[in-house]
């Protein structure tokens, strides 16, 4: 069953077209992996998922439901999907606890103690219990990562979107992260992930998608991607992330 | 040098002084500034909506209070007020307002547009990703702003904001055209009347100064104390 239908997704920044008939779907449990050049409209893709980005052509279902249709109540949609970014993008003025609780409480209209205790088991899962009282401010990149794993993991999303989740983390704090997602990926969570970790891409991706100027160029189950990419442009960019 | 000055004169009226002039002087004050924040966030939001009529409603507005001197919008204010009045509420004749309501609308009215300003460049510093990230956890706009962005945007602005008012505090002064007796005005009535002028205009400086600075010295302290644990 599909989690994620992307059908023919356009979209144009005035006369420049970032995204090119888009079309894939993501399974439940499935994890989708998509890499490419810097600008190939990646990001823009995976933000297509949860509506952040506006798109003026084609749909994508999400559970069923459709992002493009102004019927469609875009919050109550976004509540279910989770979303990691590369910057992690933690509430700086709020503590970790705070975090976690803000949206299951003004979003789920979970009462305080619950939304709490439910942000605590996820924040111990990630390894960061005894942090929760910090400010974002206070933890390194690697944990404030997982703080928004935990952050996002609390709202009982159907499916995780990462864009680009360790690409602005200092190497030694790559695994940590990567770790965590390898857990949820081996719970069977639904996952669209942005990345160039291609060691992560093979060890849980399902399929890998390869975008190049705004166009799924490829999308291949993940043994086949790296065996034998059927693009020119497929092998060229991977010799250059497989090189360095 | 001082001699032949009548220093008792301040102590005479200081009562007066503080008691009528500085307590409406500080009402202006306090009245002007959260109206003026109030307006002023809302004007900064409707500044940076993507709905075109309302951005440029909200910077024409800015940029007309922006351009004119205070002493006239509150001269012109005075004089429109009762008239605006009327129209509102649909009577025939003009509304009679008294110099002190319309002091109060007016410092209200033009303050707003500078603290838009200050408001905007404080919601323009808070990252785009920060909106991402609250929408995508499913908050809705208003959610985003109230709970996300205005919250950071507030302590990044802060001294910008309180600078402000104390600025504010200083320009109240101008009512004394409308013959308001805020603290100068009544600083100014007593002046007149026991011929001192020397001595009062010299002791209301002082007492400007020393408020002005001590509240700056204030927006220090609240600043260090506000941080955001991990920030600067
Ligand atoms: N707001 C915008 N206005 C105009 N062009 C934009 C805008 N945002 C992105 N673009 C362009 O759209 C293209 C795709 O951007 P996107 O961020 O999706 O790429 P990406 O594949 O995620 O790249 P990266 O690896 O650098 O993150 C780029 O060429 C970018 O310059
Ligand atoms: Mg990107």
């Amino acid at each position: 069953m599909a989690m994620i239908e992307m059908k023919d997704v356009s979209k144009w920044y005035g006369t420049f077209q970032v995204l090119k008939d888009c079309t894939t779907n993501v399974d439940k449990g499935e994890v989708v992996v998509v890499c490419g050049p810097s600008g190939s409209g990646k990001s823009t893709l995976i933000k297509c998922v949860n509506a952040l980005e506006p798109f003026q052509k084609g749909d994508v279902v999400v559970d069923g439901i459709s992002v493009a249709d102004p019927r469609t109540d875009l919050p109550k949609l976004r509540s279910r999907v989770g979303m990691v970014f590369q910057h992690f993008e933690l509430f700086p003025h709020m503590s970790v606890t705070d975090n976690l609780a803000l949206a299951q409480v003004k979003v789920l209209g979970r009462p305080r103690e619950e939304a709490v205790a439910r942000g605590m088991k996820y924040l111990e899962r990630v390894g960061l219990k005894e942090h929760a009282h910090k400010y974002p401010g206070q933890l390194s990149g690697g944990q404030q990562q997982r703080v928004a794993i935990a952050r996002a993991l609390s709202m009982d999303p159907i499916a995780m979107l990462f864009d680009e989740p360790t690409s602005a983390l200092d190497p030694e704090m790559i695994n940590e992260v990567l770790d965590v997602m390898v857990g949820l990926a081996h719970e069977g969570m639904t996952m669209m992930v942005v990345t160039h970790e291609m060691g992560f891409a093979r060890k849980v991706a399902h399929r890998v998608i390869f975008m190049d100027r705004g166009e799924i160029v490829e999308d291949a189950k993940t043994d086949d991607f790296f065996g034998k990419p059927r693009s020119e442009r497929a092998v060229q960019f991977l010799s250059k992330i497989l090189h360095h | 040098m001082f001699a032949g000055f009548d220093w008792d004169v301040i102590q005479r009226s200081a009562g007066y002084l503080f008691r009528e002039g500085m307590t409406f002087t500080v009402t202006l004050t306090v009245l002007a500034m959260s109206g003026g924040i109030v307006l002023g966030t809302a004007l900064a939001m409707m500044r940076l909506s993507s709905v075109k009529p309302l951005a440029l409603l909200a910077g024409g507005y800015v940029n007309l209070m922006r351009s004119v001197p205070l002493l006239l919008v509150i001269f012109w204010f005075y004089f429109l007020v009762p008239y605006i009045g009327a129209w509102v509420i649909g009577a025939k004749q003009p509304v009679q307002v008294g110099a002190i309501l319309s002091s109060v609308i007016t410092f209200t009215l033009f303050e707003a547009a500078y603290y838009c300003e200050i408001m905007r460049a404080g919601i323009q510093s808070i990252p785009r990703g920060q909106v991402w990230a609250g929408y995508a956890l499913g908050l809705n706009y208003w959610q985003t702003m109230g709970t996300v962005v205005l919250p950071q945007a507030f302590r990044n602005m802060l001294p910008v904001l309180l600078t402000q008012t104390i600025i504010l505090f200083q320009d109240t002064s101008l009512v004394y055209v409308l013959s308001i007796t805020d603290f100068l005005g009544a600083a100014a009535k007593v002046a007149q009347r026991d011929g001192r002028l020397v001595e009062m205009y010299l002791f209301v400086a002082v007492v400007y100064f020393i408020i002005s600075f001590f509240l700056s010295h204030q927006v220090k302290r609240l600043q260090a104390k506000l941080a955001v644990p991990g920030r600067m």
